[in-house]
């Protein structure tokens, strides 16, 4: 199973040369870059692990892609993406989001069935790999 | 000041509704009228007849107007200028004061404004072209229940447009069919998928089947995807609490969305954009009927005054045109719309049909949808008029895909990411679009096949609806 | 720098170029040297070089021949012949108020015209900006400027502050580590420039042999003659529209004589601190004085102006 959470991710993994022109065109807008990783993979984990504060007033990529590789070589079996963020008045949230990095292997997510009283089901999405504690998620048993 | 109160008809423009010199509050609702007049009646008694007629006149002097403060509830037509190109047509301007209007309500507006001018015999024709809705007005409505950045940050999905697609065929298919569908187009890429219009509650399919099955296409797809998924569930019904049983449904089912039709009535939308806000539940609404009203340049109400009112009301989508799809869309009119519908304020445009500065004074913006026989060949044009807060729907061209639903959806996705990657790099989309889809094409055989299929597809008739003003190249 | 496995095809240049660089030749082509100085439009900012600072003449010299070497290494490389961005980091030394900061300009221009640097803008620190106050505080500081300054130069003024031996609770040597590195790996990406006393950073190069190594340029700011810092006073006073009467130049050649001497001068900068002054009591005395006032008489600076300091024990 491949998660496809991100901009990019129904393309091919994007190389190096391509993650740097993408954040070139976040700092042309004026955007801070971040760098966040998780091992918890749940559409709706907002708060993903933050490696450093937002880089503010860059004027070149260069330290950006020094920071992914550093978190790549940091945490290599867990999700990494890099956020672009646009603090304008009326906006103030995320402009551009992709991943960079996925572990080798993504097992994927079971749908829970609550039935209930006349025909109502009430679901949730349990990601497998959250049955395994933090940190050894991804990691070969 | 006898002639003004003798008993008899007088000229509108003398009764005070046309007032030249009349310099518009802050604070006042402007409007902008196409106006027609019959032969013979010049354009100022025109524009002051329907200052008049939507305001405090009638036909004849009343001595009644003497117990008001008449000239504060007045109409005041203070512009009327030519079209140009055109004879018998004008643009007259009136300011109403804030106090004609209830607060944080539609229908009244609409009532005041356009319910009881348009039959007037005295003008051939009249349109509603503009509105200017002042702060002091907006902020009494609800506005959209979520706005564009809330709706983002629901999905957790930015950077790009969202995907949606019209269940097809329109009408017939039964509910576990239906979640079939559902199920491969969000399964294969899309964001959301939709009910039409016109599915409500039918013999062949009754809503809470359908809500039931289209929830477990939903979740099974979120499970086999990992993102948030929606399906619009229709809660369109005869009674406002039907409409509400059906939405509550909805929302115990956990959809993150729900969609009401705009032939529900504005009373309608009003409540179900509240109740949108108080439950956490996206609003989706669909424009059905106003092609009636709103498509001829003559006469009716610009859907560019209908995208002012359902921004107020409170929705969070709502449909607004494709340009190059099978319906109705002048690149600058339908650029005027999206202005109106995303901007948080918007200079006087005559090139995109705004006819007035609109100050929205922190009301988010709504998502505006572009639905209607659109197709992955048509990326590039899509993302260049459009932009990026926009959900981009492709009914036909999801579900006619050769290799079946879930490869139309993966096309359509494959497609959008790979332009939106392009233009990021910095390439020109209206120039080098069809190559960036060639070579996305090669590394997936879902877009392969969706260009081959519809890559010549267009739909080029001259449009109906067009701005007065073209631009014109200087010479260089 | 491209990860394994996608080879999406693009059109463009061929892969391993940057779009910006020059396209490679064939073995026989020749090139003309001027012709491809002109193109990078090096002689504008050498020949700016020249009108914009006073003295500072084997500053200047070095800074061509350095601008020489970069423009054949750079047509080296469109004949395959050189292997790796070379190495730009620099050290100026000399007294406060040489130049130093105004050069570091002109090289950053420099570099990014001739293709070295990809934006050529300066970014200015000092130890307080690199160095933590508590553990952990300094490695995100020091990364926060070296990654402004990416695409340029980063410009460190007293960088020997840096390292302060003996004290085990001062987090400078963190900082250091990380500047080597960086300097080390992102040759193509990014420019240091030392700045500080000489001696001083003789010192800090001795304790840091590592520092010392990756330095490519040593550039020495001699202190201003005394002809030269009345050419730059008199630069300053043209740039703000006033002028010395006759009497007066010879006062402020005299003043500069015996302010050159006293503790504390910093050359250019306390040029431009005494013109101030001398602007005060300019002010002053005319404000003092009756009648009418002529244009040149708001101009004009005259020996009073300048006799009035302390420098002449007034």
């Amino acid at each position: 199973m491949r998660i496809t959470q991100g901009t990019f991710s129904y393309l091919p993994e994007l190389t190096d040369e391509e993650i740097t022109s993408q954040l070139g065109y976040a700092l042309g807008q004026g955007w801070a870059l971040s760098v966040e990783f998780t091992d918890d993979p749940h559409p709706r984990n907002n708060y993903w692990d933050m490696w450093g504060l937002p880089m503010f007033d860059l004027l070149d990529a260069a330290g950006v892609l020094h920071e992914i590789n550093a978190c790549r070589q940091a945490y290599p079996d867990r999700y990494i993406r890099v956020c672009a963020y646009d603090s304008r008045r009326s906006r103030q949230t995320v402009a551009l989001s992709f991943l960079v990095n996925r572990p080798a292997a993504e097992p994927g997510f079971r749908l829970a069935r609550q039935e209930g009283p006349d025909r109502m089901l009430r679901y949730t999405i349990h990601p497998y790999a959250l049955d395994r504690p933090a940190g050894t998620r991804y990691s070969p048993p | 000041m006898t002639d003004r109160w003798s008993a008899g008809v007088l000229h509108y423009a003398e009764m005070g509704y046309w007032q030249p010199d009349y310099v518009p509050k802050p604070s006042d609702l402007l409007a902008a009228f196409r106006v027609t007049p019959q032969d013979g009646v010049p354009p100022e008694e025109a524009g002051a007849a329907v200052a008049g007629e939507s305001s405090t006149a009638t036909w004849t002097v009343v001595w009644t107007d003497r117990l008001t403060a008449y000239d504060h509830y007045q109409g005041k037509c203070y512009q009327v200028d030519p079209v140009p190109g055109r004879e018998d047509q004008y643009i007259a301007r009136i300011a109403y004061d804030l106090d004609l209007f209830e607060e944080g309500s539609i229908a009244n507006l609409s009532s005041s404004i356009i319910g009881n001018v348009f039959g007037f015999k005295a003008i051939k024709a009249l349109r509603l072209e503009d509105m200017r809705i002042p702060p002091h007005y907006a902020k009494t409505f609800q506005g959209p229940a979520h706005g564009i950045v809330m709706e983002r940050e629901y999905l957790n999905k930015f950077g790009r447009p969202l995907l949606g697609a019209t269940v097809k065929p329109k009408l017939g298919l039964s509910a576990r069919n239906y979640g079939r569908v559902v199920f491969e187009a969000l399964n294969g890429g899309l964001d959301f998928t939709k009910d039409d219009e016109n599915i409500n509650s039918q013999p062949f399919m009754r809503w809470r089947d359908r809500f039931l099955h289209c929830m477990e296409a939903v979740n099974r797809a979120q499970a086999g995807t990992g993102e948030i998924k929606g399906h619009y569930l229709n809660v369109t019904a005869a009674t406002m609490e039907d409409m509400y049983e059906r939405a509550e449904f909805a929302k115990e089912l956990g959809s993150v969305i729900v969609m009401v039709d705009l032939t529900a009535g504005y009373t309608a939308i009003q409540s179900m954009a509240r109740w949108a806000r108080r439950n956490g539940v996206l609003l989706h609404l669909h424009r059905a009927g106003h092609s009636t009203y709103t498509r001829q340049k003559e006469h009716g109400v610009s859907f560019r005054v209908i995208a002012k009112w359902m921004r107020l009301a409170g929705v969070d989508h709502i449909h607004a045109g494709t340009v190059v799809g099978k319906l109705e869309g002048d690149p600058n009119s339908v650029a005027g719309f999206y202005r109106t519908l995303r901007c948080e304020a918007a200079e006087p445009d005559p090139l995109r049909g705004l006819y007035f500065e609109q100050d929205w004074a922190s009301i988010p913006g709504v998502m505006p949808v572009a639905s209607g026989g659109i197709h992955a060949g048509q990326m590039h044009q899509l993302l260049h008029h459009l932009g990026e807060d926009v959900i981009l729907q492709f009914g036909g061209g999801t579900i006619g895909h050769p290799m079946g639903v879930a490869a139309g959806a993966t096309a359509n996705r494959v497609a959008l990411e790979a332009m939106v990657k392009a233009r990021n790099e910095g390439r020109d989309l209206l120039a080098e679009g069809p190559e960036v889809l060639r070579t996305a094409a090669k590394r997936s055989r879902e877009l392969d096949m969706a260009l081959s299929t519809w890559g010549d597809v267009t739909f080029d008739f001259e449009s109906t609806d067009t701005p007065d003003v073209i631009a014109m190249p200087t010479g260089a | 720098m491209t990860r394994p496995g996608f080879t999406l095809p693009r059109p463009g240049p061929a892969a391993g170029q940057e779009p910006g660089d020059p396209e490679p030749l064939a073995a026989d082509a020749t090139v003309d040297l001027t012709a491809e100085r002109a193109d990078a439009g090096v002689g504008e900012i050498l020949d700016a070089l020249e009108s914009d600072l006073v003295g500072l003449q084997p500053v200047k010299t070095r800074v061509r021949e350095i601008a020489a070497l970069l423009l054949v290494d750079r047509v080296r490389s469109r004949f395959g012949l050189s292997a790796g961005p070379p190495s730009l980091h620099m050290c100026f030394t000399g007294h406060p108020g040489t130049g130093k900061t105004t050069v570091a300009l002109r090289m950053a221009e420099l570099l990014h015209r001739l293709g070295y640097l990809r934006r050529g803008h300066v970014v200015s620190v000092t130890r307080d900006d690199l160095v933590g106050q508590y553990v952990g505080h300094t490695a995100p500081k020091t990364r926060d400027a070296i990654n402004r300054a990416m695409g340029g130069v980063l410009f460190i003024d007293e960088a020997y502050y840096l390292y302060r031996a003996g004290n085990e609770r001062d987090y400078g040597q963190e900082s250091i580590e990380i500047l080597l590195q960086y300097m080390e790996n992102h040759r193509a990406d990014l420019v240091v420039i030392m700045a500080g006393y000489a001696d001083r950073m003789e010192a800090f190069f001795a304790s840091n042999p590592g520092m010392s190594s990756r330095i490519a340029h040593h550039l020495e700011f001699p202190d201003y003659s005394l002809d030269e810092l009345v050419a730059i006073g008199e630069v300053m006073l043209r740039e703000q529209r006033y002028r010395l009467s006759a009497a007066a130049e010879a006062v402020f050649r005299d003043y500069l004589a015996r302010r050159m001497t006293q503790p504390r001068f910093a050359n250019a900068r306390s040029v431009r601190n005494a013109l101030e002054r001398a602007r005060l009591r300019h002010a002053n005395r005319l404000v003092a004085a009756d009648g009418a006032l002529a244009k040149d008489d708001l101009m004009r600076l005259e020996p009073a102006d300048f006799l009035a300091s302390r420098v002449f024990g007034g």
